[in-house]
């Protein structure tokens, strides 16, 4: 029973860091309805220029955080000008391959500059055991879960609370709408593209900690994609319930089913629960309903 | 001035419903073919014919397959690799475990992979768009895994395995020109038959589906089976190219060689060459082949001193941005270009 708890908490631990990338797909599909699959691009692009500064110019991470966080200002910026703006009212199928243009683009980018080479990013999150009661947990994943509950809470203020949130609310509900207030809508994509560059970072900083940096870093999107559709498109609530769900069903399943029928399944079991998932429910936990009219 | 189709009337049905119209296009196209069958095996090196023409020619097929899918029955799927990878290892199954004939083996794993594409093809049926998309990644992730067990590569221990020998009604195939062939006619037919497919009554109905599927559903186009029928023919296509990539070009059979970048590269292919084209998709094919090669060449050629790793890293981003400018210039594919320049031809050299 212990070891089940162990389990089990372990995978929801490692289930925040997937919601953590899930998290910026949903940003920017609620924005902009774009499909972004260069999220893990980001991610990686983001882990590369904040390990690279770190290790090779010998910057402290105080200053290496923020600067990245101003690249990402940037990227955000260029893409807008660079691929969005040129593909307004393009088919959602032509936006996505644009997006994975933007994919092989920022990689190649982030190579060009920094190589392949791994790197260590350990921005000072301890990583010690502790014990709970008898259970085993790892600090790192707890105060990991804390960043991202943080960021999550952050968010939320941020679209509550705030004059450009509410913008941002308003472009999700209704581009059109939104437009004939007078929202720019170029500006709010740029505003976007750079939360989902900051969440990008701070996922960068968790999972360049956890595995380093380097380039395979980007399979964390293949992890993430179950996740996003197992919580809707839509939802950020959605992101965070379902990447609970699969990594904690992800663990169990690695140490209870693994042994049955052969190691290596975390590789496709998300995708399975998410599509069984998906045809029962086809819009995702919290997703909004999809409406057909004629 | 020569491209006009004044002075060609269509006299009877048949010529009406022909597959081009033009005069012009069918010596176009007879050209092209005869200089496919009788002039490159001649005249091109093995080099060209290994790393250029047979990738060219299967990748056309995978595209095939993937634009039924998704350019005509407008159903996004990121499975491709993870289905060429069963066509590639049912031919190789049935290769070893059977006394089968090699044609039929060929179709018997075109049928075997139309029947997983059916299997992933089901959740279609609730789920659309982008979460089918991401849905079908299972099958890629799914089928790799399933099909590193043990049994189905013999149980070999390096789970590499090599492409048997093989010949088709006489003929072995050995040299690179045998491969050749083998791949033009194969992808030559199928082609024909895909043309046709589209132009049918399933055609029209995959259409009717991708343009609105709750509209065809009341005008009476059964949802069900249509978007089963795309996923199974589509499988099929896709599966036959499997087996051509693993026993033609490649030579041996590796699960992991059909990563899920395989099934961007053919999602590539099918969105540069133009969705709900043919033709699109030989172009495409040639597109996504020759950039890197092309990428690769032009360091060298212009002197620049830059290593390897470097270049390889250039590579990346240039394609990647390559895919972008393409998108924007031109969203419809080069399949569009093709046919603007075609109907800018027609008046050459009037202004109208």
């Amino acid at each position: 029973m212990m070891f089940f708890l162990e389990v089990l908490i372990g995978g929801l631990l490692a289930g925040v860091m997937y919601a953590l990338v899930a998290l910026g797909f949903v940003l920017i599909f609620k924005a902009s309805g774009i499909f972004n699959f260069a999220q893990a691009a980001m991610v990686l692009f983001a882990a590369m220029f904040m390990g690279g500064m770190h290790n090779d110019w010998g910057l402290s991470y105080w200053l290496a955080i923020p600067l990245t966080l101003v690249i990402m200002v940037g990227v955000a910026w260029v893409i807008e000008r660079v691929v969005l703006r040129p593909m307004v009212n393009q088919e959602p199928i032509i936006l996505f391959m644009s997006t994975i243009g933007i994919f092989f683009a920022l990689i190649g980018f982030a190579e060009i500059f920094w190589g392949s080479r791994s790197r260590t990013l350990d921005v000072g999150i301890p990583s010690d055991p502790i014990f709970l009661g008898d259970m085993l947990l790892q600090s790192y994943d707890l105060i990991t879960a804390a960043i991202v509950a943080t960021l999550v809470v952050g968010l939320v203020l941020f679209s509550q609370k705030t004059r450009m949130g509410r913008v941002l609310r308003a472009v999700a509900d209704d581009h059109q709408a939104a437009q004939s207030v007078g929202i720019k809508l170029s500006t709010v994509w740029v505003v976007v593209w750079s939360i989902a560059g900051l969440v990008a970072v701070v996922a960068g900083i968790v999972w360049g900690g956890a595995l380093g940096v380097q380039p395979v870093m980007v399979d964390v999107a293949f992890k993430a994609l179950p996740v996003l559709l197992l919580g809707g498109l839509t939802s950020i609530p959605g992101a965070i319930v379902a990447g609970l769900i699969i990594g904690a069903g992800e663990a169990l399943a690695e140490v209870y089913l693994g042994p049955i029928i052969g190691g290596g399944i975390d590789s496709w079991f998300a995708y399975i629960i998410a599509m069984a998932f998906m045809v029962w429910r086809p819009e995702g936990l919290f997703g909004e309903k999809i409406i057909e009219r004629i | 001035m020569i491209y006009r189709e004044s002075g060609q009337f269509k006299k009877t049905y048949q010529a009406d419903q022909a597959i081009l119209p033009l005069r012009q296009d069918r010596i176009f196209l007879i050209l092209v073919l005869l200089v496919a069958f009788l002039v490159v095996p001649f005249t091109a090196s093995n080099y060209v014919m290994n790393s250029l023409l047979l990738p060219f020619l299967i990748y056309s097929l995978a595209a095939i397959g993937l634009n039924i899918l998704v350019g005509y029955c407008g159903q996004i799927s990121l499975g491709t690799g993870g289905f060429m990878a069963v066509g590639a290892f049912a031919a190789w199954n049935l290769a070893i475990r059977t006394e089968l004939p090699m044609p039929v083996i060929f179709v018997l794993a075109g049928l075997i992979t139309s029947g997983a594409g059916v299997l992933f093809g089901l959740p279609a049926l609730r789920i659309k768009g982008f979460y089918l998309a991401v849905t079908t990644l299972a099958a890629q992730f799914f089928l790799v895994w399933l099909l590193q067990r043990p049994w189905f590569n013999n149980y070999s221990a390096s789970g590499v395995i090599s492409a048997p020998d093989f010949h088709m009604f006489g003929w072995s195939i050995e040299t690179v020109t045998d491969r050749y062939y083998l791949s033009l006619i194969i992808l030559v037919v199928m082609a024909l038959l895909a043309k046709n497919l589209v132009r049918s009554a399933t055609g029209r109905k995959w259409m009717a589906i991708r343009d609105m599927d709750v509209a065809a559903e009341i005008i009476g186009i059964r949802p069900m089976p249509t978007k089963l029928k795309a996923f199974a023919v589509s499988s099929f296509f896709i599966g036959i190219a499997g087996v051509l990539w693993a026993f033609l070009y490649l030579g041996q059979l590796e699960a992991d060689a059909f990563n899920i970048y395989t099934s961007f590269d053919v999602l590539f292919m099918v969105i540069i060459g133009g969705l709900g084209s043919i033709l699109g998709c030989f172009l495409g094919a040639a597109f996504v082949v020759l950039v890197p090669i092309f990428l690769n060449i032009i360091p060298s050629a212009l002197g620049l001193p830059l290593s390897t790793a470097m270049i390889s890293y250039i590579e990346v981003f240039i394609f990647g941005s390559l895919i972008i400018f393409f998108l924007i210039v031109e969203p419809h594919g080069m399949a569009r270009l093709w046919s603007i320049a075609k109907q800018k031809l027609r008046l050459w050299p009037f202004p109208y």
